[in-house]
């Protein structure tokens, strides 16, 4: 309880300062139309009008939150799921590439933290690299991969799931790297009486200790791949996608638009990141971590 | 033909010496340590080249880096200009404010457990969400020059620089509070000799992870519309030109901008928080 109400409070505070920024800044619109209709506006119905723009500047909580429900759960009543104006189909496909780059990165990532773990002229050559890249705004050059791809003809999810990997995959390999090199030197003592070979102690002792590593920059990996996955959709012109929402919103003025593909932008990446967490608590409890 | 058996050949060559050296007698040495990973960058750019030019790769694809580096050295006029545009005015400025509000606003909601417990799980969730999605609507409040940049980059770091500030401001122990509650104290004594000290190697923490993000913000907020400079505007102008030599001149250009950044950084918090054990290793 005494973590809820805290909580409350303070989402409550933010909705409230939300819709109160609405009246602010969708006022000159509701008083300039007003002018031109030369009708004298009372300020309960300013405010009534800056809370139900067809393209205000700034959106009402409630607008965003009926257009989630117009273009998700209505769409699915209808039972037209999956047409080009449901943000499930959009969110479905931003979805897909994000996945497929979270598997590709998470995967080429631990395998290079196991060479980089084994190997040590390949830790002394690529650990540098690895750590000074992730202060590269890499994100740069999403514009150019996708270009790129297209141009020896690889298109759709492909692209976008190569950025995608590309995020999460440094993360991975850093995380991993610390992960496995957790076990102390008492550990790999111990396991060295016990003539251990090192495909055993990996097995054993390097593989199940990294574990908590593993699933920390997995959090950061996926909420790095949705970002990327976003991105990706920016340059090409797409139209679909959060991104290509996100985009046509912009070019368009539907402020709407923008602020429910965000929302459901934000929806995804949390949910992905509390599954991920759902999975590290199930496993860390079977392996009897301390909690 | 005579390129792609130089690639191998060289690749294998500086691989054995990398390999020599890091289970050779010097491996720990200081020198070691720095001259692998140079060579490891030296072999990768120079595999890069021969391969481009043996497997003639159109350079609408990959151009080879002394394509690159020849655009680089013409066009210094033009990346400075973008320089100033995205880093100076938008990055930096945004990283500023952003890092600033953040800090002052952690000091402020420290005073209070209850704003404390409701807002860091706020920001913490905020902290991981695709923020950059809100550079669309930050470029429609603020226009198109740098200043909706520098928004997006306030927004991004805000959260992060939070968390960590308040994490960093939970940082002392009971013992040592209780040293200043004995010596009497004030709020402001305790919070400038002890706290904020404690605090340092969090806020540097955050201050580290909010540099990549103040570029990477500033960079893709771009994308959404800008006035005719800036690096991001001149990466989506040339891949749609087919201008890659210029396009990766540009990325040359964001990383040593983001790796300076994240250095100079770095420095200052090896000089501020030099008492910390992970400084003195």
């Amino acid at each position: 309880m005494n973590r809820i109400v805290p909580i409350l409070t303070v989402v409550l505070a933010i909705v409230v300062l939300w819709y109160g920024a609405a009246i602010g800044m969708n006022k000159k619109w509701a008083l300039d139309q007003a002018g031109r209709a030369g009708v004298e506006l009372s300020t309960s119905e300013v405010i009534a009008d800056t809370w139900s723009q067809d393209r205000p500047v700034l959106p009402a909580p409630h607008q965003v939150a009926q257009e989630l429900w117009k273009t998700t759960g209505a769409m699915v009543l209808k039972g037209r799921a999956m047409s080009k104006r449901s943000l499930i189909f959009h969110g479905w496909i931003t979805l897909s590439a994000t996945l497929l780059g979270f598997a590709i990165g998470t995967g080429a990532g631990i395998l290079l933290a196991v060479g980089i773990v084994h190997n040590r002229a390949m830790d002394m050559s690529v650990m540098p690299w690895a750590i000074a890249s992730q202060t590269i705004p890499i994100l740069a050059i999403a514009p150019m991969i996708i270009v790129v791809l297209n141009s020896v003809g690889i298109q759709g999810l492909l692209p976008k799931a190569f950025i995608s990997a590309y995020l999460s995959f440094f993360p991975v390999v850093v995380g991993m790297v610390k992960g496995l090199r957790s076990p102390d030197a008492m550990q790999l003592d111990l396991l060295r009486t016990y003539n251990a070979s090192g495909g055993e102690t990996f097995r054993k002792l390097r593989l199940p200790s990294s574990m908590p590593y593993l699933f920390t920059s997995l959090k950061i990996g996926m909420a790095a791949s949705l970002v990327g996955a976003i991105v990706g959709e920016l340059p090409t012109g797409a139209i679909r996608g959060l991104g290509a929402r996100m985009l046509t919103g912009s070019y368009y003025g539907q402020t709407i638009q923008i602020w429910s593909a965000l929302f459901a932008a934000a929806i995804l990446a949390a949910s992905l990141v509390g599954i991920i967490g759902l999975i590290e608590r199930r496993m860390l409890k079977r392996m009897g971590a301390k909690q | 033909m005579i390129w792609i058996a130089f690639a191998i050949v060289f690749w294998a060559a500086t691989w054995g010496l990398n390999s020599w050296i890091a289970n050779g007698p010097f491996a720990a040495t200081r020198a070691a340590r720095l001259a692998v990973p140079v060579i490891f960058g030296v072999t990768i750019i120079v595999v890069w080249e021969a391969l481009v030019r043996g497997l003639a790769v159109p350079s609408v694809i990959l151009p080879p880096p002394s394509a690159i580096a020849a655009k680089f050295a013409t066009s210094i006029p033009t990346l400075w200009e973008d320089f100033v545009q995205t880093f100076v005015k938008g990055a930096l400025s945004g990283y500023l404010i952003g890092c600033g509000s953040a800090f002052v606003t952690a000091v402020l909601i420290d005073r209070s457990p209850f704003l404390q417990r409701g807002l860091l799980p706020v920001g913490n969730f905020i902290a991981a969400l695709p923020i950059i999605g809100t550079a669309p609507i930050l470029v429609m409040w603020f226009g198109f020059d740098w200043h909706s940049k520098a928004a997006v980059v306030v927004v991004m770091v805000f959260f992060p620089m939070l968390v960590n500030t308040v994490q960093g401001l939970a940082a002392t122990d009971a013992m040592q509070r209780d040293l200043m509650h004995t010596y009497s104290a004030s709020y402001w004594q305790r919070l400038l000799k002890l706290r904020l000290p404690a605090a340092m190697p969090a806020i540097f923490n955050g201050l580290k992870i909010a540099t990549t993000l103040a570029l990477i913000g500033a960079i893709v907020a771009e994308f959404f519309g800008s006035p005719i400079k800036g690096m991001g505007f001149r990466i989506s102008t040339e891949v749609g030109r087919l201008g890659l030599d210029m396009v990766w001149a540009e990325i040359t250009v964001a990383a040593l901008a983001g790796s300076a950044f994240y250095g100079i950084v770095a420095t200052i918090e090896k000089g501020v928080t030099f008492w910390h054990p992970s400084q003195r290793g």
